[in-house]
């Protein structure tokens, strides 16, 4: 059969079951549009390209499935840059597939050109330049696994616009030719690997686990649960991890480092046996190093070897799959309990609670706990980056995984709405709902109109405190209340933005409307923005100043922790 | 993991596809982290569709092992190996253009026999010789070679092989 390579292209992405795209057409992505439309591919249509990659990023963490992002050549690819660099850090699959000039235009400068290989080399798993028509049935294979198995990550494909029109032979997927040449995954078992930590397991007095977004991506919620269980070792998620293990669950401590819960701090500092299932010893979870669990046998089980090492010396280091690792572990686990240590740590959790004071004005962390109450922890939860973000993974306790989307290894503002979005057309069933800053939402949120555009009812709160809260929380604690200019004193009526899009929007100035408000959303068939207007100085606590280690984390402001 | 003969310079041999770009994504692995490349050295293998990259670098342990592990993840690498780990043989060639008054000559030339150089280009004040050897060789011929004024050198970066019947394999894993 004669296809051309937009129509190759679009037969490769439907065989491997990839049903999902967003973009943005152009110039030299037209004729692969044109094939998308008479093939009846799922598109949608984004106000931005930053918008777009983050959609498919939201998608792609709550479904687990892969989507393609579409643009044009030149400011319509690098629009994509932070998305992909986004998905990059939080290992989240996309493929992006970017117009580019005709390949005899290629090195001109020609108008709209842009080295967008050369420009994804550091944000992307792999890229490919397609340069002969006859290629594009091995590379888009190539991309989806590339994308999607391993330790998963964005693929761009750069697309010349001759190349998109140019036919050829075509061959489909059944009849296909040799397998591809296979992606450097992980070993078989480490058998070895798994002795050792048994063995430590059975050393230990003071074990806990921490699970990150390897136990997530590797579908191991449930094998986590049923090892913390039987072993009676209390577990600790990642920003990333969170979902992984039940929020409500006795043995849950919450979130460790620099926002995290005292008691995940103080289990770390105090630990003999750290398990790190999937977790790559961020920064903001380890604080300074030297001081990062410094009594502690470390164990640490992770599918990408450069991750083993790279920050934290490992004494038991496995390289694998998570879940793989996990059931290896429970066929050979003998029940055991820690006494001694889980009087400790549920003393921890007594002791030092979450908490925020009440005086009279909406404090951000009590709209998100009533967001909590009204879904009962079973919706999709998004987020920006800020204070916000830190409130949120604080107090909403998650039943499952795949239903929290926040950006956390690059920390994109901005990230929240068309993730949100994303998400929204993954699970259509569930209530997303996005929690956001007033400076991250204003990053993005023309999506809006692709919210209106689409019907897509996700529920959006902005915790606007007319600040980049984040940023005056450190001036206030480490700059000696210099608040450089990270003050919004005008930031513009988020309600009338949202009705001048087709949005229902509501001003929340009152704290005891908070609650009618939330279900009034809850119940709106469609998009809402809640704009609620909220305590502007209060601040996340614990915290671990950076640079600082876990065992300096300071639990609230210096004149609370005196009186109390 | 025994080291080179400078204290922590490593050559480390990558065997890749001989495509475009291949390069540019084993750069990025090393500017992405602030690694330094002291020399490079790129060629085809036996196999047309291969190539192997040599290149030395510096760093602690943990650097190196860094470099390792992301030189392996990248998608168009077959091997990767630190040429410090076994018995190897390395070699560089150097063009040197010296100035070379007719006075200077003899001793000039000494010192090329010496080092078993070749002569490639005379002119009326210069004289371009060619070395081939390992980084001592080549450290002690620009030494001695100094004093008359070096007016300019080329250098072909390290190349390395295992001693022995050993050799880096190209298949994929
Ligand atoms: C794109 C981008 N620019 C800048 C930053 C730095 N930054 C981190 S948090 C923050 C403030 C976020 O403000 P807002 O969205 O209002 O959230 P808040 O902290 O007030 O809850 C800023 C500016 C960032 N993370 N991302
Ligand atoms: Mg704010």
């Amino acid at each position: 059969m004669e296809l051309n390579g937009s129509q190759i292209l679009i037969e490769e992405l439907k065989a491997a079951g990839i049903e999902m795209a967003f973009g943005i057409p152009g110039g030299a992505i037209m004729p692969f549009y044109d094939e998308l439309m008479k093939s009846d591919f799922p598109h949608i249509l984004t106000r931005h390209e930053q918008g777009a990659a983050h959609m498919a990023d939201g998608y792609a963490r709550v479904s687990g499935k892969v989507a393609i992002v579409v643009t044009t050549s030149g400011p319509g690819a690098t629009n994509l840059i932070t998305g992909l660099a986004n998905a990059q850090m939080d290992s989240v699959p996309l493929i992006a597939i970017t117009g580019q000039v005709a390949t005899n235009m290629i090195g001109t400068d020609a108008f709209q050109e842009a080295d967008m290989y050369g420009c994804s080399i550091p944000v992307t798993k792999f890229n490919w330049l397609i340069k002969d028509v006859n290629e594009i049935q091995h590379v888009t294979r190539e991309a989806i696994r590339v994308a999607t198995t391993g330790r998963p990550g964005p693929v761009l494909i750069d697309f010349p616009k001759d190349i998109q029109i140019t036919k050829t032979e075509y061959t489909p997927r059944e009849s296909a030719e040799s397998p591809l040449p296979a992606i450097r995954e992980y070993p078989e078992l480490d058998t070895e690997g798994i002795d050792k930590l048994l063995e430590a397991i059975e050393r230990a007095k003071r074990p806990v686990i921490i699970g990150g977004a390897g136990i997530i991506k590797s579908g191991a919620s449930t094998e986590l649960v049923k090892f913390a269980k039987a072993a009676g070792i209390p577990v600790i998620n990642t920003l990333l991890g969170l979902g992984g293990f039940p929020g409500t669950d006795d043995l849950f401590l919450g979130m460790p480092g620099m926002h995290g819960t005292a008691y995940a701090n103080f289990a770390l500092c105090e630990c003999d046996l750290l398990i790190n299932l999937g977790a790559r010893f961020d920064d903001r979870v380890t604080g300074k190093v030297s001081s990062f669990c410094p009594n502690a046998t470390i164990a640490h089980v992770d599918i990408d070897d450069a991750e083993i090492d790279k920050r934290v010396h490992t004494h038991i280091p496995i390289l694998g799959n998570v879940r793989d690792v996990l059931i290896a572990l429970n066929e050979r686990l003998t029940p055991r309990d820690y006494d001694e240590w889980r009087q400790t740590w549920t003393d921890w959790k007594e002791n030092y609670p979450l908490q925020y004071d009440w005086d009279g004005s909406i404090k951000p962390q009590y709209v998100i706990d009533q967001i909590q109450e009204i879904t009962e922890g079973n919706g999709i939860y998004v987020t920006g980056v800020g204070q916000h973000q830190m409130w949120a993974a604080q107090f909403i306790r998650f039943n499952e995984p795949k239903t929290w989307v926040t950006s956390g290894g690059l920390g994109t503002m901005g990230f929240g709405l068309p993730a949100a979005i994303g998400a929204k057309f993954a699970r259509p069933e569930k209530d997303v709902w996005l929690i956001d800053g007033d400076g991250s939402f204003a990053m993005t949120l023309v999506e809006l109109a692709t919210a209106a555009t689409y019907n897509v009812p996700v529920k959006v709160a902005i915790l606007n405190n007319a600040y980049l809260g984040m940023v005056r929380q450190w001036q206030e604690l480490f700059f000696e209340k210099r608040y450089s200019h990270s003050h919004y004193p005008e930031n513009p009526d988020f309600a009338a933005i949202a009705e001048g899009y087709g949005v229902k929007g509501i001003n929340v100035t009152d704290v005891n409307e908070v609650r009618n408000s939330l279900e009034t959303a809850a119940e709106h068939d469609g998009p809402v923005v809640l704009n609620f207007l909220v305590n502007k100085e209060e601040n996340v606590w614990p915290m671990v100043p950076a640079g600082a280690g876990n065992d300096e984390m300071q639990l609230a402001p210096p004149s609370r922790e005196a009186k109390s | 993991m025994p080291r080179n003969s400078k204290d922590d310079t490593h050559t480390i041999a990558v065997l890749v596809e001989n495509k475009f770009g291949v390069l540019a994504k084993v750069a990025s692995l090393f500017s992405a982290r602030g690694y330094n490349i002291d020399s490079l050295c790129v060629g085809v293998t036996q196999d047309p569709s291969v190539s192997r990259i040599t290149l030395v670098t510096r760093g602690d342990e943990k650097v190196l092992e860094q470099i390792r592990k992301h030189l392996s993840k990248l998608i168009d690498t077959f091997k990767v190996m630190d040429m410090g780990e076994s018995d190897s043989v390395e070699r560089e060639m150097i063009l040197i253009k010296i100035s070379a008054p007719k006075a200077a000559r003899p001793e000039i030339f000494q010192i090329i026999d010496v080092f078993r150089g070749r002569v490639v280009d005379v002119s009326t004040d210069t004289i371009t010789v060619e070395v081939t050897g390992d980084e001592g060789k080549i450290h002690a011929i620009l030494n001695l070679l100094q004093p008359f004024g070096i007016k300019e050198i080329a250098r072909t970066g390290k190349v390395a092989l295992t001693r022995g019947a050993k050799t880096l394999k190209g298949a994929k894993n």
